[in-house]
Parts: C-alpha cells; structure tokens; sequence
C-alpha cells in the first residue's frame, strides 16, 4: 500500500523548477515550430531566450536552499545552483550566439532551439540528481539532444559524420556508465549517492571489493567519455570540427560542466572513501589528458580541430584540482569551469562570426590580418586566447593559478610541475593565433558572415566575464567555495 | 557622505569610458567630449569638497581614523589578502582636492587648447584617464592599489607626452620617460615586496600599526627603496632626467600632469609612509640631501634655457626637490603646503605658457618673443602672479610654503644649516631664472617674425578663466598655512596634524642622523628661534629679490651683458647650458652599454642558446604531435578501442 | 567473496576455448580448394539483376521509430490502468500529464508531415 503513497509537494516542483520551465517552452517551440510558417521561424530562438531566462528566474528560490525533492532522488544545494546557474548561463550564450548563426546556415528552425533546451534539462539534471539513476538519465537527456544536434546540419556531410560517430561511440560508452552503475548498486545495494556513501563508509573493506572498484572504474570511462578524457578523447576533434560550430560550443562547455558537476558529485559525495583509489587513476588521466590534448593541438591548422584538442587539455587542468582534491581543488574547479565557458564560448563565437554560410574558414591561414579589418572583433579573439593560455590578468590565468596551487598544497608537486610545463606548450597554439591575426597579410578579401548584435552581446558578456574573473577573481573565488562547503 | 569617496575616482572613469569607447566610435562631437570630460571632472571635484567639508564636521583626532570604504576584495590568495578600497583621511583628501580642482581647471584650458587638434576625443579620453589613476594613487588604501594607481598614471604620462607621436620626438621622450620611470617603479615595486615579506601585509592602516616590530636596518631599506620609486615619479637626481623631454607633450599635459600632479605622488608617497621615515634616519637624511641637491641643480640648469617649457620643466624638479628637502627634514606637512601651492602656480605657469604658445604661433623659444604683454593682458597678469608666487615674494602663496620649508630644513631635529643655504641659494636662482622668463617673454623690444606678429592675441575666454582662477589660488592658497611668527594661525598644518603628527618627531633617532642639527631644538631655545626664524625668513626673501634685481639688470637694463658673461665663462656656460651633459652621459654609460649587452645577450645567448634549446623542444613536440595525431585515425573502431583499452587500463590499475 | 565466481569464469574461458578451438581446428584440418563458384556470397540459385543495394524509402524507419515510440507509451499504460485506483487522482494527473507530452510530440509529427505516406 505504502507504495502509492506518492506525494509531489511544492518543494518538489520549486527544486526542479528551472528544468520545468526548459521543458515547457521546449514543448511550446516545438509546437509552434510545427505551426509557424517558415518565414516567420525567427522568433522561436527568441522564444528560447525567454525560456531560458525564465528558468534562470525560477532558479533564483535556490540561492542558499538545500533540500531534496521527489524521494531524494533530486537535490538543490549549493553546488548543483553553481552548476544550473553555470549551464543556464552557458545555454543563454548559445542561444545569442545562434541567433545569427543558425539562421545563417539554414539550421534555425524549432527543433534547434527545442534540443538546446532539453539538452540543458539534461544537463541540469545531471547537476542535481543525487541518484546514479537520474544521473545516468539526464546523461542520457542531454546526449541524445546533442547527438541531433551535432548532426543537424544534414547536408554536410561532416556535420552528419561527426553525429554519426558520436552517437555510436557515445552509446557504447553510456553502456560503460550504465554497467558501471550496475556493479555499483550490485555490490552496495543502493543507487542514491549518499547511500553509497554511507555503506563505504560503515564497511571496513579494504582491497576486497573488486566489483565494485569494476564499477568504479566503468563509471570513469563512462564519465571519462563525456568529458572527452584521454584515451577516451578521440571522438572529440572529429565532432568538434563537424559539428555547427555553436554546438561545438555548447559541447565544448556545457557538456563539460555537467559532466564534471556529476563527477564531481559522485566521487566527493559518494565515494571519497576510495579516494586514495581513484586519485591515482586520475592523476594519470590528468597527466595524459593535459598533455597528449597540448602536444595534438600544436600542430593543427584548423581553428576548431585546434579548440577541440585543447578543450581536451583544459579537462586535465581540471582533473588537476580533482586529483588535489582540497577544497582550493574543488572549488579551483568551479572556478575553472566558469572561466572556461567565457573564453570558449568567446573564443568559438569570434569563429562563428568570421565564418559565412557554406564557408567556415577555421584554417589558420584565413585569420592572417583579422587584426587589421576587424580589430575589435580581433581584440576580443586576442583576449580569449591570452585566457586560455593562461596570461594575466584573464580569467585563464587566475583558474589555472588556483588550479595548480591547489595541486601543490595538497603535495602534488610533480602534477603542478607538468601542468605548467603543459601550460606553456599551449601558449605557443594560442599566440599562434594572435600571430595571424597581427602580423600575417591576408591571402585574400576577408568579409565577415554578417554581425548580429546578439553575438556581439555574448563576446562582450565573455570578454567581461574573462576580464573581470581574472582581475577581480576573489568574489568568484568566494562563490565557488561557498558552493562546495558542504561536500568538505 | 564620506563613505562616498568612492565616487570622486568614479567619474573620470566613466568619463573615459565614455570618451574612449562611445566617443572615438560614434565620433562625437568635441562639445558633448568636452563637457563630458570636464563634468566628470567638475562632480569629482564637488565631491571632493562635499567630503573635504564632511571631515572637517568631524573633531580633528576622528578624522584620521575614518574607517576605509573597502569596495571589494580584490586579490584573495592563500594568507594573502589585498582589497579595493579607500582611505579617507585629511592627507588624502587635501590630495584629491588638489589634484581634481587643479585637473578640472585644466580639463576646462584644454578644451580651448586641443580645439583643433584631430586627436581631441583621445586627448580627454586619455586625460580623464589619467586623473582617476591619479585619484587612485592617492585615495588608495594599500600599498598595492596605489602601485596600480602609480603605474596607470605613469602610462598616461606616457600616452600624452607621446600624444603627437608622429613626430619622432615626443614619441622618444615618451619612450624616454617610460624606461627612467621604470627603474623608479622597479624599486618601488621592491619596497611593497619588502613590506609584505616583513609585515605580511599590504594595507597602509596594517603597515602603520605593525611598522614599530621592524628593525632599524629593514625599514631603512625599505623606505631607501620607496624612495627609489618616488625619485623616478617626482624626477629627482637621478632620475630626472625625462622630465625636460616630457615638455614635448601638449602644454596642459605638462601643467597637469608634469608639474601639479602626477610629479608631486612621489612626495606624497613619503608623506603617507612618513611613519616609516620617520624610524628611517638615514633615509630622511637621503631624501634631504637628494632633494636639497636637485633644488639647486635643477636650478642651475633653468638659468640658461631658452624654451619657455623647459625652464619651467627644470623649474618643476627644482621645486620638487624643495618638497623632497620637506619631507626629508621631517617637515611633512610643509611639503605637502608646497606640493599643493606648486600645484596652483606652476599649473598656472604651464597654462600661461600654453597661451603664450597660442598668441605666438606655437613658438616656445622666448628669443623670439618679447613686448608682447599689451596684448595678452590675462595672461601676462596672470603669468606675473605666479611668477611672483614661485619667487617667494611674501604675500603670495609660495613664500610661505617655501619659507616654511627652509625654516623647517634649518631648524628640524633632522635639519642643518647647509640645507637651508642650499635651499635659500636655489631660492634666489629660482627668483632670477623666473623673472628672466618673465622679462625676456612679455617685455622688452618683440623679436618675433611679422608673420608671427600679425597673429598674436589673447586666448579665449575658456581659457583665461582657468588662468585667472588658478592666479586667485596663487595669491590666496597660502593663507591658509600662515607662519606663527608672522602672528598668523597655520590651518594648514593642524588640519594635516592627525596624520602627520605635529612638529617634526623622531629625537631618539636623531643621533643617528647623519646630518646633525647645528640648531638645539631645546625648550630653551625657542626664544631665539623666533628670532632666528624671522632672520632667516628675510634673507631668503632678500636673496629672492636680489636674484628678481640680477634678472632685471641683465635683461632689461642692460641687455647685452648675458652675451658677454656667457662669452666670458665660455666653458661653463657650455657645460651649463647642456644640462652638464648629462643626457649624453647617461647614452653613453647606461644607454648604449646596455644596448650592447643587449646585443651580447641577443646573439650570443638567446639565439646561441636559448632559442636552440627552445626550437629543440618545439620541433620534438612537434614530432610528438605528429606521431600521436597519426592514432587519430577518423575510424569509429579505433575509437572504441581506444575506449576498451583505457577501460581495461583503468581496471588492472585499480584492482592490482 | 570472489569465490563464487569462479565458474563463472571457468565457463567463459571454456566458451572462448570451445569457439577458438572448433574455428582453429577446422580451419587447420579442413582442405581449401577455392573456385569462383564457391567464392561467390550464393552458391546456389540465380545470379542477381541489377543492384542488389537498394535503397529502401526512409518512411519505412520514420514510421517504424514512431511506431516504437507511441507503442512504448501504450506499454505503460497498462500497469497504470491495473493500479488507477490505488493510485486516484495523482496517477491520473501524472498520467495525462505524461500522455500530453506525447501527444505533443504526436501533433508535431503530423503537422510535420512525417506520417503522410506520398
């Protein structure tokens, strides 16, 4: 009888109410899509705007509250409003971005804008679910939207390759994850996370469990898959580089986000008991992943392959402060990820508006000279790519600053060593860039696809989130470590 | 209302942004830039009296301890924490004061001087710039901040003295200026180091209150320090010698930036950190003994020139030098009297001259000037007063700051009576090369060109407002800091007081000073040195007047005798004349050796070795890159496996 | 602990030694004599006309995914309609509430024209 007594209470609804308000202008989009003539589409990506700002609102009755809603299946507490607010965030800059972009390529219709949404319901939902189950379920969400949308460029055939090659290999990694998940709950008999947490915790085991050390191991991969960590990298610059340079964005960031917003939520919240385990695993994935992402990226020529690799190196930054695991690390995370999305987003929105439609130019060779006929536009490149190399005063700096001391306050000296090292190779790609951009003629007319004022908008949200996180970090600082106080 | 400070420095910000995005990209209209940069300047200023006026309510000892308006915190790392934030205190407000009157009166001459200059929109943007830099430096409540402050106002100077840098020349001297500057910044930057290394602690408030823990050796080498920087900012000896160079920016540039108040930062830095000065007695006597040299020195070489701005650059390190002599003596207050009453009559001279160059076509060398005060009335007028005022010619401004210093340089536990000669013999030359300005400028026979001749007229209103604003503040801003001797009552000095405490303090350390007092400071002695205070007062004003006598002599009665004493001392005129050579010294043994080091280092060491090595490392990453790209083979199998190998990995690793 | 799987394993190491051995034996044993009739995918039976790769209409998979699909919601709503009682008016609300989703989804397919066969 117990069992029907299923009660959805208000705390319920206010929890997940940012993901209900995706769902239900997803709903709305993808019903006036279908009724909307096609000259009069334009108004559904603004449509997504609205959405996403009203869930950024209804996000607002989480500032401080930590409660659990539908049977503790989800949570809202400080780190999961760090990484809602994070996504949405990210989620506002792809849409602005796509204002202009997915028009131009002929791609803006509903469904664009319907599977940005769900994909950050997913997302979302992967930030605050407290239960492998949901977890794995907004993984899933958030996948198969953007397995669509990397592929929704249908007569390109590189856009439809790369859709095809990450949906096949991202099926069979969820199939990791979801294995994974299975020895977990297999060998401690719960699926919710501080429930794990609380049977590691009880049980005096020591090497004796390898099921579930199995378990933890598929989970990595799985996880490992998302956050596109070496050797499960090798998707990553063929989607990047096929996919509509929005959504490698959107890939590039919010994917991320929410990958390490569950990793993180698993590993600090249901298993730091393994954590002498796990540390060492992802020390060597820190390692292989910062520099095999740096040593690729050094020598490509396209712009997109270029940040697809070192997307995959800033992912081992990160791992740097999840090896260091103290709560400078965690929170360096945060701090990372933040950072991160305003200099990718940035970076990849100056790539978008230098392109035309049928004709991206990524190479390098077309960004010879940009500094000269379009110097703002070059100017705003400039201070992304001195972000993500990490030259102060950027946002790229002060993340990577925190990142590794945290690394050598917890006594990875040798972690934060190779790090920097990294570090430095990245900054001969990146300056490259700047290189062409000032001191190359241009080999022929460049002409700009057309500006729309809402990229514009975004490079300027980006250029002041990487300026003012890397000239006045410490509120931001603050905001990370306040957001993960309680997993310490 | 005081917890508005925040607000003065606000302002110009937004002024800048203002002009410097807005304005250069919609191509505004040089009105709405104009008043846009000098209402910023007009509310930074009002607010600066509304909270002038708010700490003045207060009883003297609360002022000095408002609380900082904290903005922010800034840099947060580990135990090391460093705000935003402001200190408001009756130093730092008497500074703000100065520093946005004397810019808002400049802001409103520039819009008539840069009217028909094609970089009008840069120049206020700039500018504006500059004075919230400035008004950070000086409003900073942390050592750190101020060094931002200091910095930024160092990058404007140096974007406005290269402000026309199509010509080569004030492109260099902006170069020029940048590197003198650097090597001042670098000690500065070491002191902070210093500080933070000793005291753990950036904040002024913090430093102040844990500065008595430190030992005699550390603070001396921390303040030598400070010191080094401020020498570099204010152009002291050493480090002067970008200033002469810098007259090649705009001339309001120079009045405001390279004579009122960028210059005199390095006298106020002493100031703030006179509580560390005051532990320091052989860095007091350096300070002394540098500025008393560089008031006499820089003197010397202003006799000669023949630019009207340069006379009054080297007039500018002259009196700097007085300041430094101020706050070297322990006189802290008396040198912030002088920085504020320079800051009125030397920006007034910079203006004036600015005007002259406008009657005259631009013409800076007074040779071809002459008689041309009937027709630039205001100006000439108003160049008189200040003249009149820098002379120390009692009545106005300057003699009683200056007076003042030369008493305090006397009669300090740290003073002696060498300095006082010095200073009263840097007086008197101050008094001679002036009036030479003067006398060969607007009097006498005009030598200018008729073509020259036919144009020279009187500046527009918006700018001689300004002039005869600031000649009102020439005669006037002296009074409130009139000597007790003189039966007057120094407010100056008492409002100044809670922070720089009273008379010149420090006896126990006096012993140590390297310069001994001739002049017991005993109870004992006060009598007399009422008496010896009037005394010396009348012979500086005496040699000033004598040195207004010499002027008048050799360039109105007699005007044929400069030519032959020149002729005369042929080979000290020549040294004189060339500033002592030592630009030419510095090419030789700084300029050029390090360029040859350079060169060295450049050759041998960084293409020979470094960037061996570092192609080495480039071109083994880049075969990495290349072997590594090859697993990259586009096949989804390959991925998986990929995938299944790491899985398997991950596994033996973690069950071993 | 382990211990219990240990037939496990055996059984998988005895299955891959089973496929292993029977292909690697025949493979050894069995005498190759390769000729163009054997080599060809039919052995028996008549050669192909025309391309044997045809294309066959993306309807077929469109209305076979929507098939599944809606299929998958019918499947659901079997156990609800066993429990609908017990459940009362919440399971009704969350029912129709799961039901109007799909029926979104349905409105969007038709008016897309994805269910129009010509």
């Amino acid at each position: 009888m117990e069992l029907f007594q299923v009660q959805v209470t208000m705390t319920d609804l206010l929890v997940i109410a940012p993901e209900l308000a995706l769902t239900g202008f997803a709903l709305v989009i993808l019903l006036m899509s279908a009724f909307a003539r096609p000259e009069r589409r334009g108004f559904l990506g603004y449509t997504a705007l609205l959405g996403v700002v009203a869930a950024m609102v209804s996000l607002y009755w989480g500032i401080g509250v930590e409660a659990s809603a539908f049977g503790g299946m989800v949570r809202i507490d400080p780190l999961s409003f760090f990484f809602k607010a994070m996504i949405l965030l990210i989620c506002l800059l792809i849409v602005l971005v796509s204002l202009g972009y997915a028009k131009r390529e002929g791609i803006g219709f509903g469904e664009y804008y319907v599977l940005i949404l769900f994909a950050a319901v997913g997302m979302m939902l992967m930030a605050s679910g407290v239960n492998l189950l949901i977890i794995f379920l907004g993984l899933e969400v958030m996948s198969i939207s953007i397995y669509i949308l990397a592929g929704i460029m249908r007569d390109d055939t590189r856009s439809v390759e790369a859709a095809f090659k990450y949906f096949l290999l991202g099926a069979f990694a969820s199939a990791f994850l979801l294995y994974g998940i299975a020895l977990i709950y297999a060998s401690t008999g719960t699926l919710d996370l501080a429930g794990i947490g609380r049977v590691l915790a009880e049980q005096s085991w020591i090497s004796g469990r390898p099921i579930l050390i199995t378990g933890v191991a598929l989970l990595t991969v799985g996880f490992g898959f998302k956050l596109a960590l070496v050797p499960f990298h090798m998707w990553t610059p063929d989607v990047y580089e096929g996919a509509p340079t929005s959504i490698t964005a959107f890939m590039a960031t919010g994917v991320k986000a929410a990958g390490f917003a569950a990793f993180v939520r698993v590993f600090f919240y249901a298993l730091p008991s393994l954590q002498a385990h796990w540390t060492q695993i992802m020390w060597i994935l820190a390692v292989a992943t910062m520099t095999v992402g740096n040593i690729i990226a050094l020598s490509q020529s396209n712009i997109k392959r270029m940040l697809a690799y070192s997307s995959i190196a800033h992912a081992g930054y990160i791992l740097v402060a999840f090896v260091a695991g103290n709560e400078l690390g965690i929170s360096g995370i945060l701090f990372y990820l933040l950072a991160y999305v305003f200099m990718n987003i940035g970076a990849f929105t100056v790539v978008i508006l230098l392109g035309k439609k049928g004709e991206e130019n990524t190479l390098i060779g077309d960004y010879a000279g940009i500094g000269y006929h379009h110097p703002l536009l070059a100017l705003a490149m400039a201070v992304f790519m001195f972000s993500l190399a990490g030259v102060p005063p950027t946002a790229g700096f002060m993340a990577k600053f925190y990142v590794f001391s945290a690394a050598v306050k917890a006594d990875y000296y040798w972690l934060a060593v190779i790090g920097v090292l990294n570090s430095a190779v990245a900054a001969y790609y990146y300056l490259r860039v700047l290189i062409y951009m000032y001191f190359r003629e241009p080999e022929r007319e460049q002409a700009i696809g057309g500006f729309s004022p809402a990229a514009v908008l975004a490079i300027i949200i980006s250029v002041w989130g990487v300026l003012q996180m890397g000239i006045l970090p410490s509120a931001f600082l603050a905001l990370a470590r306040q957001s993960i106080q309680f997993l310490l | 209302m005081i917890d508005l400070v925040w607000l003065i420095p606000l302002f110009p910000a937004v002024g800048f942004l203002f002009n410097g995005l807005i304005g250069k990209w919609l191509d505004l209209d040089k009105r709405v830039v104009g008043s846009v940069a000098c209402t910023a300047l007009g509310l930074s200023f009002l607010f600066s009296i509304l909270i002038f006026f708010s700490l003045l309510k207060l009883p003297p000892e609360a002022r000095a301890a408002v609380p900082d308006k904290v903005l922010f915190d800034w840099i947060v790392s580990g135990d090391f924490k460093t705000v935003i934030g402001y200190k408001v205190d009756p130093l730092s407000i008497v500074m703000a004061l100065v520093v946005s009157g004397v810019s808002f009166f400049i802001h409103v001459y520039s819009v008539g001087y840069m009217h028909d200059d094609p970089g009008f929109t840069r120049y206020f943007a700039y500018l504006n710039l500059f004075v919230f830099m400035m008004l950070t430096l000086v409003l900073a409540n942390n050592f750190l901040l101020m060094f931002v402050g200091w910095e930024g106002v160092g990058l404007c100077s140096y974007l406005l003295i290269g402000f026309w840098f199509e010509r080569d020349a004030p492109a260099n001297a902006g170069k020029k200026a940048f590197v003198v500057n650097r090597v001042g910044d670098f000690g500065f930057l070491l002191g902070i180091f210093l500080i933070f290394a000793h005291l753990g602690t950036v904040g002024f408030n913090e430093v102040f209150a844990k500065a008595p823990s430190l030992d005699t050796a550390t603070v001396t080498l921390i303040t030598l320090m400070l010191f080094v920087g401020a020498a570099g900012k204010s152009a002291q000896i050493p480090l002067y010698v970008w200033l002469p160079d810098a007259m090649e920016g705009p001339t309001p540039v120079s009045s405001l930036i390279h004579a009122a108040t960028m210059v005199t930062s390095g006298v106020y830095m002493i100031a703030r950190c006179h509580l560390l000065y005051s532990m320091a007695p052989i860095s007091m006597a350096v300070v002394a003994i540098v500025g008393a040299a560089t008031a006499l020195y820089a003197a010397s070489m202003g006799l000669l020139q023949f630019d009207i701005k340069r006379v009054l650059a080297y007039s500018t390190i002259s009196q700097l030098g007085y300041m430094f002599l101020a706050v070297g003596v322990g006189a802290f207050s008396a040198g912030i009297f002088h920085l504020m009453t320079h800051a009125f009559f030397k920006g007034l001279l910079f203006l004036g001259a600015g005007s002259v160059m406008h009657a005259m076509s631009g013409e800076l060398d007074m040779r071809k000037m002459g008689g041309i005060w009937k027709r630039v009335p205001i100006t000439f007028l108003t160049f008189l007063v200040a003249t009149l005022a820098i002379a120390g010619i009692p009545g106005f401004s300057g003699f009683f700051s200056k007076d003042e210093i030369l008493w305090q340089a006397f009669s300090s536990n740290h003073g002696h009576l060498y300095l006082w000669v010095v200073g009263a013999v840097a007086a008197g030359m101050t008094a001679f090369y002036m009036f030479r300005l003067l006398f060969v400028t607007f009097l006498g026979p005009c030598r200018a060109s008729e073509e020259v001749k036919k144009h020279i007229h009187e500046s527009p209103p918006i700018m001689t407002i300004p002039l005869m604003v600031l000649a009102l503040l020439s005669v006037i801003g002296g009074y409130v800091g009139i000597p007790h001797i003189l039966g007057g009552r120094n407010f100056f000095h008492e409002f100044l007081a809670p922070v720089l405490g009273g008379a010149p303090q420090g006896t126990e350390h006096a012993a140590f000073s390297l310069v001994r007092p001739v002049f017991a400071s005993g109870g004992a002695a006060v009598g007399e040195g009422v008496n010896m205070e009037l005394l010396l007062m009348g012979v500086s004003v005496a040699v000033a007047i004598i040195g207004i006598c010499i002027a008048f002599y050799l360039y109105i009665w007699k005007t044929e005798v400069p030519k032959r004493l020149g002729e005369r001392f042929k080979t000290i005129y020549t040294i004189v004349f060339n500033k002592y050579y030592v630009d030419e010294i510095y090419e030789v043994c700084f300029v050029n050796s390090t360029k040859k080091l350079g060169t060295f280092l450049w050759r041998r060491f960084d293409d020979g070795v470094v960037d061996r090595s570092v192609n080495l490392v480039a071109e083994l990453m880049a075969w990495l890159g290349s072997v590594l790209r090859r697993i990259q083979t586009g096949y989804v199998q390959s991925y998986a496996l990929g995938i299944i190998l790491g899985a398997v990995i991950i596994i033996i690793f973690l069950i071993r | 602990m382990l211990n219990t799987y240990v037939p496990v394993l055996f059984l998988i190491g005895l299955a891959v030694f089973f496929a292993v051995f029977a292909v690697g034996v025949s493979h050894l044993l069995g005498p190759r004599r390769v000729n163009p009739v054997k080599a060809s995918p039919y052995e028996c039976g008549m050669i192909t006309l025309g391309p044997t790769h045809q294309a066959v209409p993306i309807k077929y998979y469109i209305i076979a995914m929507l098939f599944l699909v809606f299929d998958l919601e019918v499947v659901f709503l079997y156990p609800w309609a066993i429990v609908f009682r017990k459940l009362g008016v919440f399971g009704f609300v969350e029912m129709m509430i799961f039901v109007f989703i799909l029926l979104i989804g349905f409105i969007y397919v038709w008016k897309k024209g994805a269910l129009e066969w010509e």
